[in-house]
C-alpha cells in the first residue's frame, strides 16, 4: 500500500482506534465515530487508512460515511456553530438566527469559513427547549438569542 | 454428518418434500413454478450471489401469516402452505413494480438493454399498462462512458447486484451504495468516475445489471462507418468464446457451436479478411509456454533469482487486477500480451508487410466476450505512433445486434470458413475461451517440448470444471509440475496473497477474471443467473477441440511459418518486442 497523506500522529491515532475495535469491520460505525472525534472530520485518507485496516473496500467506507449525516468530510472550523432547528427553537426564531449566521459568515450550512474559524450547521434539539431558540458553538450553549446578537458573539470569538 | 432432514410444504395445488434450508424459491422451481425475481441472483456452481431479498417482487402469500414473504429468503418449514399467485399476491408485486417505475427512466424505446431488460419483462408480465405513481422527479444521477463499460445512473434500481460482484466475487471494490433516500446512488468510493477508481473494466457487473444502468461501450456505428470505408482494410479476429454463445442472441440453445455461419456474417457484413484470435492463441502458448520452460529450467538448475509461480497474463482484466492491487507483484505474470494484442501486433506487421497494406489504413477490429479488452486496446503501449494494434474491439452482444441490423441472422445461414494464414488454430487455442484452457493447452505443449515424448492423452480432466480453484500435477521426465487455476478475482487473490505471504505451492498458475473464464465474460449474451449457460458453453469449446485435426498449439503449421520466416523463435528480440509486455503500478492510495 502507497503512503497514505495523514499526519503521522494522526495515522497512528487511527490505527490504534482500529486495533481498539481489533480492526472488526462490524464495529465500522464506531470507529468512524472515534476517529471523526480527532479532527472534526473524515478526509478521505483517513476513510482510506480504515479500509485498510479492517480489509474492507474503501466504497464500503464511504458508503457509511455518505449514508449518516452525522459524519461529514468537511473540515469544521474551530469554532463549530450548530443552530437548533428543533421545534421550540424553530417558532422562537430559530431560522431568523440561522439566516444571520449565513449573512454575517457568508458561508451556508454544511461550510466553513475560508480563514478556518467558523462553521455553520443545524441541529435538532440539545434538550435546552427552555432556553429557545438555542445555539452550540463549541461545547458553550448560547441560549435565548436574538439576530442582533450574532455579529457580537462572532466578534467576540474573533477576538 | 447430520442427516438431512426433508420438510413437506404445498405450494398453490402441489404437495412436496424438499430438503431442509431451501427457500420457497427454489422449492416452487423444483415443480415448475417460476415465481418472479428482480434483486436475486444466484449462478449455481460459482461464486456469483446476491440475495438482499430488497426488491420485493418475489413476495407470497403464507397461510397463517399477516405480511406476504420474499420468496427469495424465506427458508421452507414443515406443513407450510404457500400461494403463489393470489389477487393479493399479483397485486402486491404490480404496485412494487410500479413502484420502482415510478422513479425510472420512461426510455425503453431507446434503451441500449430494451428487450432484454428483467426490469421491462416484469412490467410486460405483470401487466403494467399505466404509471400510476407520478409524483416525484427522477433523481438525476451521474453518467459515465469509460473505455470499456458504460454507466447511467439514472436507469440504476438499486439491487445490489453489481456492487456484490464487484466487492463479494471480484474483491475489486469499485462500486458500492453511497449517499440515502433519493440522492443514493452506485458508485465508486468518494463518487469518483470509474476511471479514476481500481475498476478493472470485468465487466461482471454490466453481466449482472438486470437493466440498462450499466452497458456496454458500444461501437458498431463505427465499425459500419469503416466497413463501408472504400480506403480502408478492416479485418476481424473472434475469439474463442464468442462462437459458444453467439447463437444464444438468435434464440439457439446456450452451447450451440455457430463457427462457420459467424465467420458467413462477418462476411457478409463486408470485413475483407476474417481471422481467428485463436491463432494468436496458439501465439501465445509458444511465447508463454517458452517462458514457462525458460524460468522452470533456471530454477531448477539452481538460480535462486527466478519468480515463481508464473501467472498468465491472457486475461486484460486481471492485468488491471494486479497492477491496482498487487503492484509489488508486477514481475510474476508472464510478460506475453494477451492473445488479442498478440493478433494485432503481427496484423500490422508481419501480414501487412506481406500484403503491402500500409498501417493507416488497415483497421483491426476484435469480437470477444469481454469488456476489458476494449479498455486493453486503447493501453498506450499497445499503439505504434498512436496508431492502436487493434482498433477497437466489439462485444458478442454488440455483433449479435450488428448482424440483425444488417439483416443477417434468420433462418438457415450458410457457413464459411476462416481466412488464412491468421485464421488457422489448434485445439489448444479454441479452449483458451474458457476457465482451465490456457492451463490444457500451455501444458500440451510445455509437456511434449520439455520431454520429447508425444502425449498419449491430450485432455488434461483435472484442470477443467468450474470449480473456483482447481490444482493440477504432470510429470516432466521426474521433475512434478504443479499448477493451479483460478477464475473470479477473488479466488485469485487468495493466490496472490498466499503467493505474497511465501505460501505457495504452484510453479504455473492460470487465472481468468471472469467466473467460468471468457464464456462467462461480461460482453457475452446475458446468462440471467442461469449457470447451466456456462456449462454449456464451456461444452461446447471443448466439442470443437475434439474436432480439430490438429491440438497442440506448437503444432499449428502457420505459427510454425511465422516464426521461420519473421520471429526467428520464441522469445526472440524481435518476439519480445511485438509479442510481449511490461505492467505498470496503477495503485490508487
Amino acid at each position: 500500500m502507497a503512503t497514505i497523506k495523514l499526519a503521522c500522529d494522526v495515522a497512528r491515532q487511527v490505527e490504534a482506534i482500529c486495533d481498539k475495535h481489533g480492526n472488526d469491520q462490524g464495529e465500522l460505525i464506531n470507529i468512524l465515530h472515534e476517529a471523526q472525534h480527532l479532527q472534526g472530520y473524515l478526509p478521505e485518507e483517513m476513510q482510506r487508512l480504515i479500509a485498510h485496516k479492517l480489509n474492507i473496500p474503501v466504497s464500503k467506507v464511504y458508503g457509511v460515511v455518505s449514508f449518516y449525516t452525522f459524519f461529514t468530510m468537511t473540515p469544521k472550523g474551530k469554532h463549530p456553530v450548530s443552530v437548533c432547528m428543533g421545534t421550540a427553537c424553530y417558532v422562537r426564531g430559530g431560522e431568523k438566527l440561522l439566516e444571520e449566521f449565513k449573512r454575517v459568515l457568508g458561508i451556508d450550512v454544511g461550510e466553513t469559513t475560508p480563514d478556518g474559524k467558523f462553521s455553520l450547521d443545524c441541529l435538532r434539539c440539545v434538550g435546552a427547549c427552555g432556553l429557545a431558540p438555542v445555539v452550540m458553538i463549541g461545547e458553550k450553549v448560547y441560549g435565548r438569542l436574538q439576530p442582533v446578537d450574532v455579529k457580537k458573539i462572532i466578534e467576540e470569538l474573533e477576538a | 454428518m447430520e442427516k438431512e432432514k426433508n420438510i413437506n410444504v404445498q405450494i398453490d395445488r402441489h404437495h412436496l418434500t424438499v430438503p431442509e434450508g431451501t427457500s420457497i424459491l427454489e422449492a416452487a422451481r423444483t415443480i415448475g413454478i417460476e415465481i418472479p425475481t428482480l434483486c436475486h441472483i444466484d449462478l449455481k456452481g460459482t461464486c456469483i450471489k446476491n440475495t438482499p431479498a430488497s426488491c420485493r417482487i418475489c413476495v407470497v402469500e403464507i397461510e397463517g401469516r399477516r405480511n406476504l414473504a420474499p420468496a427469495c429468503s424465506t427458508k421452507c418449514t414443515e406443513g407450510m402452505v404457500i400461494h403463489t399467485s393470489t389477487l393479493r399476491v399479483m397485486n402486491a408485486r404490480k404496485i412494487v413494480t410500479e413502484l420502482i417505475l415510478s422513479d425510472h427512466p420512461n426510455e425503453c424505446l431507446t434503451c441500449p438493454k430494451s428487450g432484454d431488460c428483467e426490469l421491462q419483462k416484469l412490467a410486460l408480465r405483470f401487466n403494467i399498462r399505466e404509471m400510476p405513481f407520478n409524483g416525484g422527479e427522477w433523481s438525476l444521477r451521474k453518467r459515465e462512458a469509460t473505455a470499456s463499460i458504460v454507466r447511467n445512473m439514472d436507469k440504476c434500481i438499486f439491487c445490489r447486484r453489481c456492487e456484490s460482484v464487484c466487492n463479494d466475487v471480484q474483491t475489486v471494490g469499485a462500486l458500492g451504495a453511497i449517499r440515502r433516500g433519493f440522492n443514493t446512488t452506485i458508485a465508486p468510493a468518494f463518487d469518483r468516475m470509474m476511471v479514476e477508481s481500481e475498476c478493472t473494466y470485468c465487466g461482471q457487473c454490466v453481466a449482472v445489471c438486470p437493466v440498462g444502468a450499466l452497458t456496454e461501450r458500444d461501437h458498431t456505428n463505427r465499425l459500419l462507418e469503416d466497413l463501408s470505408n472504400p480506403d480502408k482494410v478492416v479485418i476481424a479476429q473472434t475469439a474463442p468464446a464468442v462462437r459458444a454463445a453467439l447463437g444464444e442472441e438468435f434464440g439457439l440453445p446456450a452451447g450451440t457451436l455457430v463457427t462457420g455461419k459467424m465467420v458467413y456474417a462477418l462476411r457478409e457484413l463486408g470485413f475483407d479478411y476474417v481471422f481467428d484470435t485463436d491463432f494468436a492463441a496458439d501465439l501465445t502458448i509458444m511465447e508463454e509456454g517458452a517462458e514457462i520452460l525458460d524460468r522452470l529450467t533456471r530454477f531448477l538448475d539452481g538460480d535462486k533469482s527466478v519468480r515463481l509461480p508464473i501467472l498468465t497474463s491472457c486475461c486484460p482484466a486481471w492485468v488491471n487486477f494486479f497492477e491496482h492491487q498487487f503492484p509489488d507483484m508486477l514481475d510474476i505474470p508472464s510478460t506475453a500480451r494477451s492473445p488479442q494484442q498478440m493478433f494485432g501486433s503481427i496484423a500490422k506487421t508481419y501480414w501487412a508487410e506481406k500484403m503491402g497494406i500500409p498501417r493507416e489504413k488497415l483497421v483491426v477490429v476484435s469480437i470477444m466476450p469481454c469488456l476489458a479488452k476494449k479498455y486493453e486496446c486503447s493501453r498506450d503501449e499497445f499503439k505504434v505512433d498512436g496508431n492502436p494494434d487493434v482498433d477497437y474491439s466489439l462485444s458478442t452482444r454488440e455483433l449479435g445486434r450488428l448482424i440483425k441490423r444488417m439483416n443477417l441472422g434468420s433462418g438457415e445461414m450458410p457457413e464459411s470458413e476462416f481466412d488464412m494464414p491468421l485464421g488457422a488454430s489448434t485445439g489448444a487455442g479454441v479452449i483458451f475461451g474458457t476457465t482451465g484452457g490456457v492451463m490444457e493447452a500451455a501444458l500440451r505443449s510445455v509437456y511434449e517440448i520439455y520431454t520429447g515424448k508425444t502425449l498419449e492423452k491430450v485432455e488434461f480432466e483435472a484442470v477443467r470444471g468450474l470449480d473456483g480453484v482447481r490444482r493440477a500435477s504432470i510429470d516432466l521426465n521426474g521433475f512434478e509440475l504443479k499448477v493451479g487455476i483460478a477464475h473470479g478475482l477473488g479466488n485469485a487473490r487468495h493466490l496472490l496473497e498466499d503467493i505474497r505471504e511465501g505460501r505457495n505451492e504452484y510453479h504455473v498458475i492460470e487465472i481468468m477474471a471472469c467466473p467460468g473464464g471468457c464464456i462467462g465474460g461480461g460482453g457475452q449474451p446475458h446468462h440471467h443467473g442461469n449457470s447451466e449457460v456456462l456449462y454449456a458453453r464451456a461444452a461446447a469449446l471443448y466439442e470443437e477441440d475434439r474436432k480439430k485435426p490438429l491440438r497442440k498449439s506448437h503444432e499449428n503449421p502457420f505459427v510454425k511459418t511465422l516464426y521461420e520466416e519473421y520471429l526467428g523463435k520464441p522469445l526472440s528480440e524481435k518476439a519480445h518486442h511485438l509479442l510481449h509486455t511490461h505492467y505498470f503500478n496503477k495503485s490508487i492510495d
